[in-house]
């Protein structure tokens, strides 16, 4: 259950501003992959174009082409919520509904889009989500409280639960440990490395010793200069980007010398 | 600020003790402290305000308005002008500000205790069973001479009106609500600042500042296109009202719409979920305490408006639940036509009575919708913390 | 390209999205037409009035000279409301913002707020049974002390029920409005001034007058005209409390008409012309608190625009 994305010649739009431009990429199925960059360089953008949510922002638009295992996400006819449900998306900062106890975050994505559910199938999906994201131990007595109750760390795994619970093919993270500690940053950084078995994972993190723990491939993006596209600088085996990196911009940043 | 207070109220403190006879040896006086009047002083002033206004009170005719307005009118000239010889003349016009600040509080609050003692102190006695229970219907000016010459309980009541109050508040509400609700989201999930968005906010603005009465006209002049001149009836009063409502609907629940942080939109479309059940299922239940305590300040708003009411529903004496048809009485119209148009010419103490019966009504149910508003927002909030 | 297996997945429920952002679109429009449409039913019926022949009008002059002194009573009542209100309730704002402990001053900006509460036919009663005869005497002072001033030419009214206890009424209402508008300001006058005044070793008072009432200025301008816009519409104060008459100068003889209370004292038993003119009158009504809350809206957005405060 897990798919590869392939981007064809991507220009990213902000109304007039060309944010992002001419991506090519292969991001393998069954795999970590980081985008590491310097900020405003147009990674999280990017990301965002990868299940359409850039769309949620006015004046946000692509040229190009996103291929879900050869399926054109930006095809005339192709729902955003389709392409939504098949690539979920975990954010910056943890955030879980606050009207809704732990059970009903994870059940969000069945519930809120009216699909009627048993009981038990739910009581196993919740179960199964939350142990997928190494949260059922710490959470399995108070189901029914709500999720903002939780502790960052916790919150945040809550939300990657949501998303597993959705049945998606790949997994977008934006940045998912910005705003943790370092404990709880481990704790994701596990699940992560857990994930891949199951999912196709990308992740946008600002932290190379972080890229270089858990991914397996690493794109470099950078900027030339402020109101200039971001572009994709280098992407190669993770090992290779942090010791033996053909770009000397790539070299400059991962050595710290840069950003 | 407070801690520059704090330290005025130790070093004054500092200075009064410094002055206490009965210490031993002459303590050094805080040279911080030089030049201020001790606390006491104030106190002693008031003191000496109060026995003088009572004493030029008397010269005029004793009344407790006149010696509260010349204890006050002492008390702040002599503080601030001793305080100016005292410690300066900076310092004396700081505590003639902070005297005359403190004395518009206690004159704002005259109005409102006198208007809550009298409505509860005249209302009171009118409240019974049989007040609450029956409507005026059949109740002339010969009962309520009779009862005045022999001493009965005073007949008729304001039962027809609050049935009016209800039923119309109610009507305005089905009215106001969804209508207010839908624009709002419209305003903050559809419109995005664009051309139509900016006409609707400018005209929700206008419909603010719309004077009651006009309102009343307004949909006055609307049934009367549509039904004919004298069209007089409880949806005519309820559609007035909802102009009234409306603005103020719209205004809270685009403020409580706002302030749902965008993520969890994010969140919701990233887990699949279509626009408009992310805003039904997630942003307004974020919202809704928020909302409903606004919905529920709006109706107590609209619910004590008597002028619309007067151009667009008529007057009755009888209990009215069909708002499509015939006139209908409200509890402020009850009050007003008691008031204005007492049912016994010659004896009008029945009809002054029953109107402040009903006003003691209408102050609770406005009282209670308000507190109603204020327990919504902070029991429904939504749980925050650990 | 059709075998992209996104599309055949479909867009099942994208009905309910468009149906329900028709919704929110709807109401909005329905919001706009009804204003408009309102406002055209109300000139259609206002109509007569300036077609008919001026003897049939009320007062046989035309609609001109009927309008033109209840507008000026209106004008004259919001006015007493605004000369007391004004001055009192920025004062109680800065009581609440700067000078009550801070424990209270929330539980002080509900107590005003509860003035805003008490509904306009409460108040009314209250002028009209407790206030006006409490006012007598006064009334009586001004006419034999002040009598050489028109505004307080006698004999004054033996009821109290003339336009400067309609005004004093009036000024209750608007009071809450004023206060809790520039409260909103003074709270948000920038610590850095407030400190730095202190700092100068500047009184409590001077730093009030450097640094928070320059801040607020348009605020409180802003805040007195909806406060205005508020008190030139009110109708149940002026029509219980106000004994009515033609224009005169002195405040405490029964006189003076109000738009409002024109037309709520005459609606009931009006038909044909009648109707027609006091339609018209509040057209001219709406027109003038239309102006007034525009103004204030309009320094209120300047404001916003340059105080960085929002």
């Amino acid at each position: 259950m897990s798919k590869r994305i392939d981007v064809k010649d991507l220009n990213v739009y902000y109304s007039k501003f060309l944010a992002v431009e001419d991506v090519n990429i292969g991001i393998e199925a069954k795999s970590v992959t980081a985008f590491i960059g310097p900020s405003g360089c147009g990674k999280s953008t990017f990301l965002r174009t990868l299940n359409r949510m850039h769309e949620v922002i006015p004046g946000g638009r692509v040229e190009g082409e996103v291929l879900l295992d050869g399926d054109n996400l930006y095809e005339s006819g192709v729902d955003p919520v389709t392409v939504r449900s098949q690539i979920g998306m975990v954010f910056q900062r943890p955030n879980p509904f606050p009207t809704m106890s732990i059970k009903d975050n994870v059940l969000a994505g069945v519930k809120l889009n009216g699909k009627k559910i048993s009981k038990s199938d739910a009581d196993s999906l919740v179960e199964k989500s939350l142990r997928g994201a190494n949260l059922w131990n710490e959470v399995k007595d108070r189901l029914d409280k709500p999720g903002s109750g939780l502790s960052g760390g916790q919150q945040q795994r809550l939300c990657i639960a949501r998303t597993i619970a959705v049945k998606p093919q790949v997994i977008l993270m934006d940045e998912p440990c910005s705003a943790l500690d370092p404990i709880s940053t481990l704790a994701i950084e596990d699940l992560i490395n857990e994930l891949k078995s199951e999912f196709t994972v990308v992740i946008v993190t600002h932290n190379m010793q972080q890229a270089a723990r858990v991914s397996d491939r690493t794109a470099f993006f950078n900027i030339a200069g402020t109101g200039k596209p971001g572009k994709l600088i280098e992407y190669a085996d993770t090992a290779t980007i942090f010791s033996n990196p053909s770009v000397k911009a790539t070299e400059d940043y991962v050595s710290g010398r840069f950003g | 600020m407070s801690s520059t207070a704090t330290n005025q109220a130790k070093t004054t403190r500092a200075n009064g003790s410094s002055k206490t006879p009965q210490a031993p040896l002459p303590r050094k006086r805080n040279s911080l402290a030089k030049g201020h009047l001790p606390r006491f002083a104030v106190l002693a002033i008031a003191a000496g305000a109060l026995v003088l206004g009572a004493a030029s009170s008397t010269l005029t005719g004793f009344s407790i308005a006149s010696f509260a307005i010349y204890s006050a009118i002492i008390f702040v000239l002599a503080g601030s002008i001793i305080t100016t010889v005292v410690e300066g003349p900076r310092r004396g016009k700081n505590a003639l500000a902070t005297y005359l600040v403190y004395g518009a509080f206690l004159l704002a609050l005259i109005p409102l205790a006198s208007v809550l003692f009298t409505v509860l102190q005249k209302g009171l006695p009118g409240i019974n069973m049989h007040f609450l229970f029956h409507s005026m219907n059949g109740v002339t000016g010969a009962i309520d001479n009779a009862s005045v010459e022999n001493g009965t309980p005073v007949l008729g009541g304001a039962y027809h009106a609050v049935v009016g109050t209800l039923l119309i508040t109610l009507w305005a509400t089905l009215i106001s609500v969804p209508v207010g609700m839908l624009t709002a989201v419209y305003l903050v999930e559809y419109g995005k600042n664009g051309p139509l968005a900016r006409a609707i906010t400018f005209f929700v603005d206008v419909m603010t500042g719309i004077p009651s009465i006009v309102a009343g006209l307004f949909a006055t002049a609307l049934f009367a296109v549509l039904l004919g001149p004298t069209a007089r009836m409880g949806i005519v009063a309820a559609v007035a009202l909802s102009v009234l409502m409306i603005p103020t609907v719209v205004r809270s629940t685009e403020e409580m719409l706002k302030i749902v942080p965008n993520e969890l939109r994010e969140a919701s479309y990233a887990l699949g979920v279509r626009k408009w059940r992310t805003i039904t299922k997630v942003v307004i239940p974020t919202a809704i305490s928020g909302i409903a305590s606004g919905v529920t300040l709006a109706i107590a708003r609209v619910i004590g408006e008597t002028a619309p009411i007067l151009v667009t529903a008529g007057l009755a004496n009888n209990i009215n639940a069909n708002v499509f048809g015939n006139w209908m009485a409200t509890l402020p119209t009850f009050i007003y036509y008691q008031i204005i148009t007492p049912t016994s010419p010659t004896n009008i103490d029945p009809s002054i009575q029953r109107a402040w019966a009903a006003a003691l009504l209408l102050i609770v149910m406005v009282m209670v919708l308000n507190l109603g508003a204020r327990l919504i927002a902070s029991l429904f909030a939504p749980k925050k913390g650990r | 390209m059709t075998s992209n297996a996104l599309r055949r997945q479909g867009s099942k429920g994208q009905a309910g999205d468009k149906i329900f952002s028709g919704a929110a679109l709807g109401a909005g429009i329905l919001i706009l037409i009804t204003l408009f449409a309102v406002a055209i039913f109300l000139l259609i019926q206002a109509l007569p009035t300036f077609t008919a022949n001026p003897a049939l009008i009320t007062g046989g002059e035309g609609f001109a000279s009927y309008i033109f002194p209840i507008v000026i009573g209106t004008v004259i009542a919001a006015s007493i409301a605004l000369l007391i209100a004004t001055p009192v309730g920025i004062a109680v704002a800065l009581f609440i913002s700067h000078y009550a402990p801070r424990k209270l001053a929330a539980g002080l900006g509900y107590v005003i707020d509860l003035l805003a509460a008490i509904p306009s036919v409460i108040y009314g009663a209250w002028g009209y049974l407790v206030l006006a005869p409490a006012l007598v005497p006064s009334y009586q002072w001004l006419a034999e002390n002040m009598g050489f001033i028109p505004l307080f030419g006698g004999p004054a009214s033996q009821t109290g029920k003339t336009i400067l206890t309609a005004g004093i009424v009036l000024a209750v209402m608007v009071l809450p409005i004023i206060t809790s508008l520039s409260r909103e300001i003074f709270l948000q006058t920038p610590k850095l001034h407030e400190e730095a005044a202190l700092a100068l070793g500047a009184t409590r008072w001077e730093m009030i007058t450097m640094s928070v009432l320059p801040f607020a200025r348009p605020g409180i301008i802003s805040a007195v005209m909806l406060g205005l816009g508020r008190a030139l519409g009110e109708t149940m104060a002026v029509a219980l409390v106000l004994s009515t008459g033609g224009l005169i100068p002195s405040l405490i003889k029964s006189g003076n008409q109000t738009i409002a209370a024109e037309i709520a004292l005459n609606f009931p038993e009006a038909f044909g012309l009648r109707l027609s003119e006091l339609i018209a009158a509040g057209l001219v009504l709406f027109v003038i608190t239309l102006a007034v809350n525009l103004i204030a809206r309009a320094i209120i957005a300047r404001h916003k625009e340059f105080s960085g405060a929002n």
